[in-house]
């Protein structure tokens, strides 16, 4: 891995963020002046230009974006109409709960995916096969919308068991984190089959049965470390989409983090926490493609430095 | 999986047959209105909860009859998601040919934007886009066209530029036949496989968005109604009414299956470069 590869793709990161933060300035004043939007009603107009002031949007539209630029890089991200504090601290204090229910869920889809995937790939063909890709299925077109609804008529309205939402000890965790992971849990262990289908015809993989190693040996050190590129794009793309990921299962769970608070920043037209959430989630999505791209070259040194990598998602 | 599970397939065939079936002559299955309340007739269960036949799928917590109400989700939200799927296949082939077609700084300036739409998940753009400029059934639809054009446009053009190199099209080109009919005549049919595979895997998708984005209150609008807000509504009533949440969504997941699947066996059929 050249320093060269380091920096373009750095300069890819930064263009990317750089063409993130101008969409969303440029759709915000496509969408009309933006004064209308995000102030009440009929308000006289001192006070509108005091808002004008506030909100940075005096001047020339280049001098607009020139002064949104600058503001962006300083961490100054505007207002939040409900708090009435900084954009940054609202969404900020969101983010914990985020990562959390992120990380349990994609511990979920890795600990139950790749194993399942595995399995199925073992079996392959066999019954153990199809019910393990039904079942894969069923995760991949259920919508999570759908599955947190059954979940809490059975676990909380049914047998008690479980609290409906919000945020507390592990109880709470347990049904978002199943609904948040069942999809992804479903396209690692499709992943995880598919390619490990297509390394155990490998000639590599034949030597492996020869030395008469293990089953799970040959599967667990050889097979799957083929596997490893495509599954390392999958975890790319959902840390990457974590936020949007999180957008339905923590409305439905009442849990507060970011997907949440977009949620209800839209339906409120909050627009200084969207712009700021939006560009989160740009930023998000840009550091684990950088990730992923780091790895590959890491996992397989045969990918080469100056090869476009693919990152069309599952 | 067409010849491994035609089981399957029959019976995806046989759910979406129903589906759009209902959706378009649905209004046979019941004399109410699909936004008449009726007090007296609140929370009523379905027949298969002991429920009557005057409100076969039960009532919600306004005594609305589930049946109508039903039929009018499906309609609203199958009719978005095929409009949505048109119209995003029209734009993606339109852009895909056009950087096929048109030289490097018209494939630059398409892929460009490619890359662009690729840098966010399509529900941000779409929660932006509805903060921004207000919600409207109208901004709703052309949200749900713009899904997914970006894969329309990356496969379009890498077919359409496999097949520019075939001999037929070089004897196109020598018999002097024009770069547009060229194009319109004889790449487009050929690479309409392409297209259509796609639009198996998008329609799924676009209903996903639809009953996803109506779900978060932010979609489909009340009194209007779609399979999403349907469900929204009926998670408010989960204790007292739950087949208000449990028919809609088991509807939303039995299509999507059903359209997943049969994309699936249509793939095997249309595209040879898939069988294994």
């Amino acid at each position: 891995m050249t320093s060269r590869f380091l920096v373009r793709k750095l300069l890819r990161l930064l263009l990317t963020l750089w063409a993130a933060v101008t969409l969303v300035f440029v759709v915000l004043r496509l969408s009309g002046d933006p004064i209308v939007a995000l102030v009440p009603a009929d308000l006289p107009d001192a006070i509108l230009e005091q808002y004008r002031e506030r909100l940075g949007l005096t001047g020339s539209i280049l001098e607009q974006y020139g002064a949104y630029l600058s503001g962006v890089l300083r961490g100054d991200f505007g207002y939040s109409f409900r708090t009435a504090g900084p954009a940054w601290d609202v969404v900020a204090s969101r983010v914990p709960a985020t990562l959390l229910l992120g990380g349990a869920a994609m511990a979920l889809a890795i600990l139950v995916g790749i194993p399942a995937g595995i399995a199925a790939a073992h079996w392959h063909n066999r019954a153990g096969d199809r019910v393990i890709m039904t079942g894969a299925v069923f995760g991949y077109a259920m919508p999570n919308f759908f599955f947190g609804i059954l979940l809490i008529l059975l676990f909380t309205l049914n047998l008690q068991w479980l609290p409906s939402g919000g945020m507390g000890g592990f109880s709470h965790l347990i049904m978002p984190t199943l609904t948040l992971g069942l999809a992804s849990a479903g396209a690692f262990a499709r992943f995880t089959r598919s390619s490990l289908l297509e390394v155990l015809g490998a000639g590599y993989m034949r030597t492996a049965r020869a030395k008469g190693l293990s089953l799970r040996r040959q599967m667990l050190v050889h097979a799957l470390r083929g596997a490893l590129v495509p599954l390392t794009t999958l975890l790319g793309f959902t840390i990457g989409a974590l936020i949007a990921g999180a957008v339905v299962t923590e409305t439905v769970f009442a849990w507060p983090g970011v997907g949440r608070l977009l949620v209800v920043s839209v339906s409120e037209r909050d627009l200084a926490v969207v712009q700021l959430i939006v560009i989160l989630a740009a930023a998000t999505m840009a550091f684990a493609n950088l990730a992923v791209d780091l790895a590959y070259g890491w996992l397989d040194p045969r990918i080469g430095q100056e090869r476009r990598s693919q990152r069309a998602g599952p | 999986m067409s010849r491994r599970r035609p089981l399957g397939t029959t019976v995806a065939l046989i759910v979406l047959v129903l589906v759009v079936g209902v959706a378009l002559f649905g209004d046979f299955l019941t004399a109410y209105p699909y936004d008449q309340s009726n007090l007296l007739a609140r929370n009523e269960p379905p027949v298969f909860l002991g429920g009557s036949w005057q409100h076969p799928l039960g009532t919600d917590r306004l005594g609305r009859d589930m049946v109508a109400r039903l039929v009018v989700a499906i309609r609203i939200s199958i009719g978005i998601a095929a409009v949505g799927t048109l119209i995003s296949m029209m734009i993606g082939t339109s852009l895909g040919l056009l950087a096929a077609r048109r030289g490097k700084a018209a494939d630059d300036a398409v892929m460009g934007l490619v890359d662009l739409q690729a840098a966010l998940p399509f529900i941000i753009i779409a929660l932006a886009i509805l903060a921004f400029f207000g919600r409207s059934l109208a901004i709703f639809i052309m949200l749900i066209g713009l899904y997914g054009w970006e894969v329309y446009a990356r496969q379009v053009r890498g077919a359409a530029l496999a097949a520019r190199n075939q001999p037929y099209i070089e004897a196109a080109r020598a018999v002097g036949v024009t770069t547009g009919a060229i194009y319109r005549r004889h790449i487009l049919p050929n690479i309409s496989n392409v297209i259509i595979v796609q639009a198996t895997l998008n329609f799924p998708q676009a209903i996903l968005l639809e009953t996803g984005l109506s779900f978060l209150g932010l979609g489909i609008q009340p009194p209007l109604t779609s399979l999403g807000q349907l469900l929204g509504e009926g998670r408010d009533s989960l204790a007292s009414s739950w087949w208000v949440a449990v028919i809609p969504g088991t509807v939303i997941f039995l299509t999507t299956l059903a359209v997943s699947l049969l994309g699936d066996a249509l793939r095997d059929r249309l595209d040879p470069t898939l069988r294994r």
